[in-house]
Formats: C-alpha cells, sequence, structure tokens
C-alpha cells in the first residue's frame, strides 16, 4: 500500500479550504442586480385559503414583488412529484396528491409556503412576507401517525388519508409458524419523528439569462442533476438543457437535501419572472418547519421462536407517516428501504411485513441518514433483545445461534434481497472482545455500589446500500435509473481531472476518489482532480444518498479509468513498436513485456494530444466515460454495543462504552470511514437519547428551534470505539459496501437495549429523555412493568 | 451608522443600518464569508469570531458593539502557507467533514485553549467537551474534533 493509495488515511484535499474559511457554499455566492426572497408560509396546519391579500406587502420599501401559489398556479407550472410509485398489496398505485410549490388553495401543515416576497434586502423581503394578509378558513387536522385514518380527510385523492397499503413476504406461511411457535415475543415500537438538521440550512440563488434563456439555480443539493430532471420533466420551469444546477459546498445533508423542494422551486421561477436573480437563505425556524423530517413510524411486531431458540418467524405490522405531501423519495422509505431488511443478520424463514403510509398534517416525512433500515433495524434488534431476556438467553448468544453463516451465501432471505457475502459471527466476536463482555457483570456491580444502573445492549445490523440496480429499482417503482457516471479526462500534460455524478457534502469524495484514479494509473494524488456538483460540468448523475458513492459512483470512475488505461495501452503499443498484448501497466508505466522498453503514462497522455506518431485506427486524446450500474446491493453489516450508567435520581443516561464493528468491504480511507461511523453513531444515540421532532394535537411544531429540539452536544457524547471487519462486496471492482449510514443504523436501539437492561424493564419509549427514564426507574421500583 | 472596526489587522470603516448584526457585516459588507450562520437563536455557534481576544457568536452581537473593537475570523486565523495549530490539527485528525460549523467550532477552541490557559487549567477531553458544548457539529460526533483541539492544545504551549 502506498501512502496515499487504497488503504492509506490520507488527510483530505477539501479541508485546506474549510479550515481556512474559503469553503464556497451557496449563501456565500452573489450575484449583481440580487435581490432577495422571503416566503409566507400558513401559521394553520389544515387550512382553506379564502384571500391571499398582498397591497401592503408591495407597499413595504424594498419590496419588488410578491408573487403567490395562484400566480405560479396560472403560469401552468407543474407541482413536485415523488419518484417512487408504490402498489399497494391490491394492486393499486399508491395516492399521490398534487405537491403545488407554492399553495394556492389549501394548506396542509405548518409552514408551507404560500407567497413569496422579492426585494432588495434579506430584511425587507421578510418585512414583507409578514405584511402579507390572507384569509385562511381552518380545517380539522391531524399530526399524529396512529390517528390519521381516523381523522378528516387531508387530500380528497386520499381516502382516509390512506397513501397506501404494503406488504412483502408470505403472510399465511408467518401466520402459521407463529401459531405454532414455542415462544413468541411481541413489541409494539415507536421509531420517533426526527428533523434532519444539517447545520447549513437549505438556500438557493437562481439567475435567468436572457441572452441565452438559461436558468442557473446555485442550491443546497445532494443531487443536482436529479433536481433538474425534476424541475425541468415535472414543474417545467425551463428544458433540461436551459437549466444548470449548481450544488457547490453544501454543509451536510443526511438526506434532507436529496429532496426537490417548494422554496428552490420558487426561487428559480420568480428569477425567471422578474428577470433578476433571486437569493434565500432559510432561517433555522424555515429549516425546522419545512425540510423533510425523517422516521414518524408506530409498528407492532411479534418474532416467533422455537424450544431451541430459532428464530421461525417475524411479523411486523406498521404504519409510517408521510406527513402532508409525499416528498421526492418518501413512499420508498418504510418499503423497499424497510420491509427489504427485515431479516437482518438472520435466518428467520418467515416474514411478513404491512406498511400502512397516511398522510398527516405535518411537514413531509422523508429519507433521513439510513432511511428506511434504522428503523427496520430498531423493530428487529429490540425484538431479539427482548426475546433474549424472556428466554433467559446471552443477547449475544441468540444472536449467533440465529445468524446466516459464511458458507451460506449467496442468502436469499425471504424479503427480497439477496446477501453476496457477510461474516456476521466476526464483527460480533470482536465486539464482544473490545467491550470486554467478560467484564461486564463485574462493572454492573461496581456501578451499582456507586448508585448507578448499569447496562449492556446489542444491535447486529444489516443495511442495503450501494443503491441500486437500475431495472430492479425501476420494477419496483422507481423514477430513474440508479447507476452512476464517472469520466476520468487525461489533460495534455498527463495530470486528470475526474468528473462524478456522486456529491459530497461531508463525506470527502475530492480525497477517496483521487485516491481511487491515482492508485489506478500510478500518478501522483495531487495530479488528480474530482469536480462534482455541477450539471454544467458533469454530463449525468444520480447523486449522494444511501451509501452509495463509493460503491457506484467509485465503480464508474474505476470502470472509466480502466478505459483510460486500455487506450493508452494501444497508445503505448505504438510508441513502442510492441503488439498490445506484449505491453503491460503498472505504476504509471507502459512497459514492453519483451524488451523492457517503456513509456510512461505522461508520454502516453501527451503523445494522446499531439498524435505525430500515433495509430493510423485510433482517435486522439485521452478520456473516457463510463456508466456502472450495479448487479446488486451492497451489505454492509456490524455489531455495535453499547454500555450505559443510568441515574435513578434524576433519570440521566450516560453512554460510558460504545463500540462499532463494521463490516464495509474494501476500506479506500479508514480515517474517512472512522469520521463517517462516529457522526452516524451521534445521530443514532441522538435518536435514541435527544432529539424528537414534536406536532401537538391541533398540528403546531412544537420543536421548532434549537432551545426545544435537543441536539446532541460535546458534552452529550463519549468517544467511540470502532474496528473493521472485511468480507468484499463480491460484485463491484473495488470490493467496497458503503459506511456513510452504519452508525445511524446500528446506535439507536444498541442504546435502548442498554438502558430496558440496567432498569430491568422491558420496553422504554425514545428518546429516552431523563424525565421518562427517571419515571421508568421509580415504575420499576414499584414493582411495576 | 458608521462603525469602525479592526478585522484580521485591516482597519475598516462601514455604513451600516443600526440594527445590522456583526456576522452581516463581517458577510456582506467585507465579503469574509468563512463566518457562518446556521441558526437564528445563538445554538449552533457556526458564527463564532474572536472579539478583543474573546470568542463571540457574531449572530448576537449588533455591528454597532463592535465599534473599535479588534475580531479575528477565520480568515485572519492563519493561512494555507501559514496555518494555526488548531487549523493543522483539525486537518490531520479529521475534525470537520462538510466543512460549515469548522470555522466557528475552530474559533471556539481557540478560545478556550486560551481561557483554559488564563485560567491556569489544563484541558481533559471532558473539559474540551464541556467547553466546546455551545458549538453543534452534525457530522463528526465531535470525536474527532475532541482529538484536534487536545492536540492542538499540546502544540500551543509547546511553542508558547
Amino acid at each position: 500500500m502506498s501512502s496515499q493509495g487504497i488503504g492509506a488515511s490520507v488527510r483530505r484535499t477539501e479541508d485546506m479550504r474549510f479550515i481556512t474559511g474559503r469553503g464556497r457554499y451557496t449563501d456565500d455566492f452573489n450575484l449583481p442586480r440580487q435581490t432577495h426572497a422571503a416566503f409566507a408560509r400558513s401559521p394553520y396546519p389544515h387550512a382553506r385559503i379564502t384571500g391571499v391579500d398582498t397591497s401592503a406587502a408591495k407597499d413595504v420599501p424594498g419590496v419588488s414583488s410578491v408573487l403567490t401559489g395562484a400566480d405560479m398556479a396560472a403560469d401552468g407550472l407543474g407541482g413536485l412529484p415523488c419518484g417512487w410509485l408504490v402498489k399497494s398489496k391490491d394492486g393499486s398505485d399508491m395516492k399521490q396528491p398534487p405537491h403545488p410549490p407554492l399553495a394556492a388553495e389549501r394548506v396542509n401543515y405548518v409552514g408551507e409556503p404560500y407567497a413569496i416576497v422579492i426585494a432588495d434586502t434579506p430584511a425587507a423581503a421578510r418585512a414583507g412576507a409578514e405584511a402579507i394578509i390572507a384569509d385562511f378558513e381552518e380545517l380539522d387536522a391531524v399530526a399524529a401517525v396512529d390517528q390519521a385514518i381516523h381523522a378528516a380527510t387531508i387530500h380528497p385523492e386520499a381516502p382516509e388519508n390512506r397513501c397506501y397499503l404494503w406488504s412483502l413476504g408470505e403472510e399465511e406461511a408467518t401466520n402459521e409458524a407463529i401459531e405454532a411457535a414455542a415462544h413468541v415475543t411481541s413489541l409494539k415500537i415507536v421509531n420517533n419523528r426526527l428533523i434532519p438538521n444539517a447545520i447549513e440550512p437549505r438556500a438557493a440563488l437562481a439567475n435567468f439569462d436572457a441572452s441565452n434563456g438559461e436558468i442557473t439555480l446555485y442550491t443546497t443539493s445532494q443531487n443536482p442533476h436529479l433536481a433538474r430532471l425534476i424541475l425541468a420533466a415535472f414543474v417545467q420551469i425551463a428544458p433540461e438543457h436551459k437549466l444548470r444546477i449548481i450544488a457547490p459546498d453544501v454543509g451536510g445533508g443526511f438526506g434532507s437535501k436529496i429532496f426537490v423542494y417548494s422554496e428552490e422551486t420558487a426561487v428559480a421561477w420568480a428569477a425567471k419572472r422578474i428577470g433578476r436573480p433571486v437569493k434565500w437563505t432559510a432561517t433555522r425556524s424555515e429549516s425546522f418547519l419545512a425540510d423533510a423530517h425523517g422516521r414518524d413510524h408506530v409498528t407492532h411486531a411479534d418474532l416467533a421462536l422455537d424450544a431451541d431458540g430459532r428464530f421461525t418467524a417475524l411479523r411486523v405490522r406498521t404504519t409510517a407517516n408521510m406527513g402532508a405531501y409525499l416528498s421526492t423519495f418518501a413512499s420508498s422509505v418504510p418499503t423497499y428501504l424497510y420491509g427489504t431488511l427485515l431479516a437482518g443478520q438472520y435466518k428467520t424463514p418467515n416474514i411478513h411485513v404491512e406498511v400502512e403510509a397516511v398522510f398527516t398534517n405535518t411537514a413531509p416525512v422523508d429519507a433521513y441518514r439510513g432511511a428506511g433500515r434504522p428503523e427496520a433495524t430498531y423493530v428487529l434488534e429490540r425484538l431479539v433483545e427482548t426475546a433474549a431476556r424472556e428466554l433467559n438467553m446471552d443477547p449475544a448468544e441468540l444472536r449467533r445461534k440465529n445468524f446466516i453463516q459464511p458458507e451460506d451465501f449467496p442468502y436469499q432471505t425471504p424479503v427480497a434481497l439477496e446477501y453476496d457475502v457477510g461474516d456476521y459471527e466476526a464483527s460480533l466476536n470482536k465486539a464482544l472482545e473490545l467491550i470486554d463482555y467478560k467484564g461486564f457483570p463485574e462493572r454492573k456491580k461496581e456501578a451499582n455500589a456507586r448508585g448507578r444502573k448499569r447496562g449492556i445492549g446489542f444491535s447486529c445490523y444489516i443495511e442495503a446500500c450501494g443503491l441500486a440496480p437500475s431495472q430492479l429499482a425501476i420494477s419496483l417503482g422507481a423514477g430513474v435509473g440508479l447507476y452512476e457516471s464517472g469520466e476520468v479526462r487525461v489533460n495534455p500534460t498527463g495530470s486528470v481531472t475526474v468528473y462524478t455524478g456522486s456529491h459530497s457534502h461531508g463525506q470527502g469524495h475530492e480525497t477517496t476518489f483521487a485516491q481511487i484514479v491515482a492508485s489506478r494509473l500510478g500518478i501522483p494524488f495531487e495530479d488528480v482532480e474530482i469536480v462534482h456538483g455541477d450539471t454544467g460540468r458533469v454530463e449525468f448523475g444520480l447523486g449522494t444518498y444511501g451509501s452509495r458513492s463509493a460503491a457506484v459512483g467509485g465503480s464508474a470512475i474505476v470502470t472509466a479509468t480502466d478505459k483510460v488505461i486500455r487506450k493508452g495501452a494501444r497508445i503505448a503499443a505504438h510508441l513502442l513498436d510492441a503488439d498490445l498484448d506484449e505491453v503491460d501497466f503498472e505504476d504509471g508505466i507502459y512497459k514492453h513485456r519483451s524488451s523492457n522498453a517503456s513509456k510512461t503514462f505522461g508520454e502516453v497522455a501527451f503523445a494522446a494530444y499531439v498524435p505525430a506518431d500515433y495509430p493510423n485506427d485510433l482517435e486522439p486524446g485521452l478520456s473516457e466515460k463510463a456508466f456502472y450500474d450495479p448487479n446488486n446491493f451492497t451489505y454492509p453489516a456490524g455489531t455495535h454495543i453499547c454500555e450505559v450508567e443510568v441515574d435513578p435520581d434524576t433519570g440521566t443516561v450516560e453512554v460510558v462504552t460504545f463500540v462499532a464493528v463494521d463490516d464495509f468491504g474494501t476500506v479506500i480511507n479508514p480515517m474517512i470511514v472512522e469520521g463517517q461511523v462516529h457522526g452516524g453513531l451521534a445521530q443514532g444515540i441522538g435518536q435514541a437519547l435527544f432529539e424528537h421532532g414534536i406536532y401537538d394535537d391541533f398540528g403546531q411544531l412544537i420543536t421548532g428551534s434549537y432551545m426545544d429540539y435537543c441536539m446532541p452536544r460535546a458534552d452529550d457524547l463519549p468517544s467511540f470505539k470502532v474496528d473493521t471487519t472485511v468480507t468484499p462486496c463480491s460484485h463491484n471492482p473495488l470490493g467496497v459496501k458503503g459506511c456513510g449510514e452504519a452508525g445511524a443504523i446500528g446506535a439507536t436501539p444498541a442504546v435502548i437495549n442498554a438502558i430496558t437492561d440496567a432498569l430491568g424493564i422491558r420496553e422504554i419509549e425514545m428518546p429516552a429523555t431523563p424525565e421518562r427514564v427517571w419515571r421508568a426507574c421509580k415504575t420499576a421500583a414499584e414493582g411495576g412493568q | 451608522m458608521n462603525v469602525t472596526l479592526t478585522v484580521n489587522g485591516s482597519h475598516h470603516a462601514v455604513d451600516v443600518p443600526a440594527d445590522t448584526l456583526l456576522v452581516d457585516l463581517l458577510r456582506t459588507e467585507l465579503g469574509l464569508t468563512g463566518t457562518h450562520v446556521g441558526c437564528d437563536t445563538s445554538q449552533c455557534g457556526s458564527c463564532t469570531v474572536i472579539k478583543d481576544g474573546v470568542s463571540v457568536k457574531s449572530c448576537t452581537v449588533l455591528a454597532a458593539q463592535a465599534e473599535g473593537a479588534s475580531i479575528t475570523t477565520i480568515e485572519g486565523l492563519g493561512s494555507a502557507d501559514d496555518l494555526h495549530p488548531m487549523q493543522a490539527a483539525f486537518r490531520e485528525c479529521h475534525a470537520l467533514q462538510c466543512g460549515f460549523c469548522t470555522p466557528g467550532m475552530i474559533m471556539a477552541a481557540v478560545d478556550l485553549v486560551r481561557s483554559a490557559k488564563a485560567n491556569g487549567a489544563a484541558l481533559d477531553e471532558r473539559s474540551v467537551r464541556e467547553g466546546l458544548e455551545g458549538n453543534f457539529c452534525r457530522c463528526t460526533g465531535y470525536h474527532n474534533i475532541v482529538r484536534a483541539v487536545l492536540s492542538a492544545a499540546a502544540q500551543m504551549e509547546a511553542t508558547s
């Protein structure tokens, strides 16, 4: 391994601009004649708009225009589509109510925008938005996921507020196995609503160039090409070739910046309409109200075991909150990214899952770090841990007994996926060792002596990453393929510019992808530049989410790089007067096997652009592209173990030790991979202990600021012990599986399993706040539960 | 109103509305976009700068309150050729991912090390975590930030 090749913890290229304040985020861009936008938003969760009086707003000094939902409708703009069509179990299509970017007739959640105000300054725009006088006729609203079907209908297209009723697996066989089981563990499981909170708020800056009819939109996107496709094909802001989307440095996404939102759409539309650049940057309050939220499931689940403790069946019934509208990928999250993961790491022969997706008067819910997979893991790992306790078995041993074994791969689960490779016991064993499992009883005793209750909790998760084989995804309802593009342009001097459809918003692609290309071409790391996030420079791409960048985007880059190497070999063979099959390429040098004569990669690149002595049947230039379409998902998996101490007097929970052992396949940059795990763990622990997006019974968001929504802070978290095991992915050229979401998937059940172990209780709702923990301690002490 | 102040060693006189925040003066008037805004409630700390030697959240300081003050922003802390030990440690320890909270985090950390030294206190993991609880990071889980601050603190101690 070279110091900068695959497997090296190369320090990041992008860091130099970030640590010196030279990063360029959307809000850092300004254009001549720029205006500023603010949005008027619904104060009601559900209402009919009976009138919007903009006259006072137009009189506010500095305000130049006020555009309403009615204006947008009159311009003939389309609605925001959902990109994944899920079918109900009866074969009917999901209900997809129209989603106008600016509401014109009805508002369906607090914070839904219905007008955009354009002014000379942000303050004037905000004052203008305040001055709009709108009349609303308030309607009955519902926020809670488990009350939606009994509430007032939100969309006439969706009776009982039902979007779909989806199922997967063999229902009858599952029910029979549960009937016949020696033991059944049943739980009601609530997966709390989360608000993503990338620290950079969403922002947009749009410009219409009248000279060529092109709109340029700078925006905080994880997938600018998808945004362009949707805005062109569905919303019809501009034809695709007249729309350029630039997602420059983006300050975190975690899913929330995948989606095409009302505000960015309205800004692009307004810029064309008024003929001046329009800029909008969300306040944090707007982020809370109008970023797509995550999770929000209520589930009833049963795990059946035989007398030996082998899992015989799993039955899952989930109600999933979609919010007021279907966001870009909302429908796929509680179905194909959730139900398909319920086999976990286990050989459960019968699984049946049924998911009812419902509309409520809340912000749309969509993918948030892990997206469906954390919810599945939480259901399964809570059940398994609870079953172990009920059967008085060691939770590690119960899992071990049920693991899919290395010789079982490829393993077809009862819920559609075929796992290619894995070694679950290897991760479990390493994690047990790292946490010193044998020493736990002693540590618990010692904590007891200090008046603290100590508990340990496990989570053995699997995820399906590397989204996704296009034909499979499209057959299941995806509206787009999920391949990725990569282009490797060799410059005449031998340096290389790489264009990727992946997008980095913290993942470090400029480093990792350069490691891949430099090591493959045998050229210095510094000679490789990675370009991403601009539809005007990168031809097409699907962006970054679902831990897909290395597995799919990286594979596209490898494929393009190999094409470059092959073309270079033809040039080298000519220059060396050798047969093509006599030329080897290694460490940046083409070598004639028999004569040992050689040409460097740089010499070959130069010859490609200055083709004086050059093959007659070969085009000049050295630039290749590839679209890589995976033929399966990748399956990262691992074991996370958490130890907590609870203070029964205050209910506070301290995460004392957290061990994560993950199998991500081949690791390109261990430093970056560890960082991804750390961040995911913080979000997973955050869900378990702190974070909760709460609407009151009337649909008002209670947690609308950092005063109310508890973000994990530095002093809330421990340092983590992370390690890896490696079974390389069997079907992509790098052997990589993806690491971005593992922490958020694995951590949450481990924490809750540890708390319930510490208190000797069966269940506690997330987040396990001091109040909830204190009450649980009290109930337990009084002999309850 | 007129505000005169020194930013990163340069003298500036600017005419801004009276309700202008220091962060807006820095970003909009002076084009120093390294200082970021992540919230409306002074919780996230992305806007942290050093004012007269002490870290402040510049979204909670009026430009008028900076009259006569000396401000250091991330752009003035160190350059690519001559990084401040805290900047270097953040890169070395992979204490940043998306980079958005990073300028504020670095400025807060620089002040944390300074104030610990002034108080004769040695920093450890616990005190670094408590000292940075006013700065959110959503990417790193803070693990590597804590490592970086401790590493930089040792470096700053050794070179001072």
